[in-house]
């Protein structure tokens, strides 16, 4: 069987414009969470999250790109410039596909056209509406940017999205049936009616995001992007292209339970598939990127099933859900969070759970707090839990 | 007059060719527009002067759609459309 790795990684997200910026910020353990700047703010009781700032699409896209392209879609091809120049000459092949993740896609091309129909009585919306909104359309424009034409395709597990992405294109490299894609997701709901819709739930935070932590109330939302180059290991190490880890295993599963309340039974067999899938042993370990979104039922239920699959060793892995410190990114949060991975499999450093308060005694795990922890680690998990009781894990080796 | 320079104010956003270089007869298959240009271009006059313009991309052609052809025919089109009652 064919070995994976990636070799370029790129990213626009609240913690930095580029894996080096994101990679500082998550070193530090800053948290971008603050106060939103966004229209129409005295109407929402959430006013917190998680926005990308300094973003400057000019500098980077032609006006056409701009024109056609949601801030999602804008955001996906900023980083897979960033991916595709890291992975250097010769990476990428005609027949390399893309495979991305996103939940909402061009939420606010949709609410520009909705406000200005139902709410400004206007005659018509922008031409480009429908190419805008559609969920595909940061997969359609990463493929025509980079003239790729193999399996492409999006997503939509809400915030599974970006790690059902990563696994499919994984395993599509794995088998053979292309020697490199790009795989990642993009998000960008922080408008007035994408944070509307999460209000209704109940399950937004307005004091920060603290995952594990006794006083948790919430999460935070926020928006972004992170496509990777994956690609057959021999084909990597003949061109001479550095390796940033090694994707090893892919374990997705269904809850078939409940529409928003996890099973930690769903979590666990997927934790579980992926490291089988992997040719891991518990043991192997060191770190798991936790989905850890900061509500109470997701994190025990995560925290439950971390214990399940590990038993006894559980308490020796390293955890840490860097949602508190770049939000949650929906339908980008594996693709993100994945960064994270790759400095604590590249460079020994796991970036800290931000704003930790009191332990909770349910989740009595390793959870890093605080500041960053140096540690060796040769394998990792990176949970992703949607909504729906889809789930997706990704296990990754140092290179 | 303030429509034909408005409207090749917008044809020249959209193309990118010199509003100077445009007169009343300039051909707009000339301007170098492609079919998202030209739906956009529609787009912004319509903002602009407050009309529907009647087009269908799947009937660019129809005798009966607005003359797109040139700078007049875009100018006169819209002259009609504004001095129309707003019912149609």
């Amino acid at each position: 069987m064919r070995r994976v790795v990636i070799t370029g990684a790129g990213t626009v997200n609240p913690l930095g414009l580029s894996v080096n910026q994101t990679f500082a910020a998550l070193r530090a353990g800053n948290t971008a969470i603050g106060a939103l700047d966004i229209p129409d703010l005295e109407r929402l009781s959430v006013r917190i999250g998680a926005q990308v700032r300094g973003f400057d699409p000019e500098t980077r896209l032609s006006p056409r790109q701009i024109s056609l392209c949601d801030r999602f879609a804008q955001f996906a091809l900023v980083a897979a410039q960033e991916a595709v120049a890291q992975a250097g000459e010769g990476a990428l092949a005609p027949g390399a596909g893309v495979v991305l993740g996103t939940a909402g896609g061009g939420v606010a091309s949709s609410e520009a056209a909705y406000r200005a129909v139902f709410a400004d009585g206007s005659a018509r919306v922008h031409p480009f509406t429908v190419p805008r909104l559609m969920a595909n359309a940061a997969t359609s424009h990463l493929s025509m940017a980079f003239e790729l034409r193999g399996p492409s395709f999006t997503v939509s597990t809400a915030c599974a999205a970006s790690n059902h992405a990563i696994g499919l294109a994984f395993h599509m490299v794995r088998s053979g049936a292309v020697p490199v894609m790009l795989a990642g997701g993009s998000e960008a709901m922080l408008s007035f009616g994408g944070i509307k819709a999460w209000e209704g739930l109940r399950v937004l935070s307005s004091t920060g995001c603290r995952p594990f932590c006794a006083t948790r109330d919430g999460l935070v939302m926020g928006e972004g992007a992170g496509v990777f180059v994956l690609e057959e290991r021999d084909r990597a190490l003949a061109r001479g292209a550095r390796v940033l880890a090694e994707v090893v295993g892919f374990g997705m599963t269904a809850d078939a339970g409940d529409i928003v309340v996890p099973d930690p039974a769903g979590a666990e067999a997927a934790m579980q598939a992926a490291l089988d899938d992997g040719g891991l042993n518990g043991s192997d370990i060191g770190y798991i990127n936790a989905h850890g979104t900061g509500t109470m039922v997701n994190d025990r239920s995560e925290c439950s099933a971390i214990r399940k699959v590990f038993g006894s060793g559980a308490e020796r892995i390293a955890i840490s859900s860097t949602k508190s410190l770049h939000g949650h990114l929906i339908g980008a949060a594996g693709a993100v969070e994945l960064i994270a991975v790759l400095l604590a499999l590249g460079e020994g450093v796991i970036a800290p759970t931000a704003g930790h308060r009191t332990d909770d005694p349910e989740c009595a795990l390793d959870i890093v707090t605080h500041q960053a922890r140096a540690a060796s680690v040769g394998a990792a998990l990176s949970n992703a839990f949607a909504f729906g009781g889809l789930n997706a894990v990704l296990a990754l080796k140092a290179a | 007059m303030m429509t034909k320079a408005e409207v090749i104010a917008i044809l020249s956003a959209q193309s990118g060719v010199p509003a100077a270089s445009m007169t009343a007869e300039t051909l707009i298959s000339d301007l170098g527009l492609d079919s998202l240009g030209l739906v956009e271009t529609i787009f912004a006059l319509e903002e602009r002067f407050g009309v529907t313009i009647p087009f269908n991309a799947n009937t660019p052609q129809d005798d009966s759609a607005f003359d797109l052809s040139t700078v007049a025919g875009i100018v006169s089109g819209i002259e009609t459309l504004i001095a129309r009652p707003a019912a149609a």
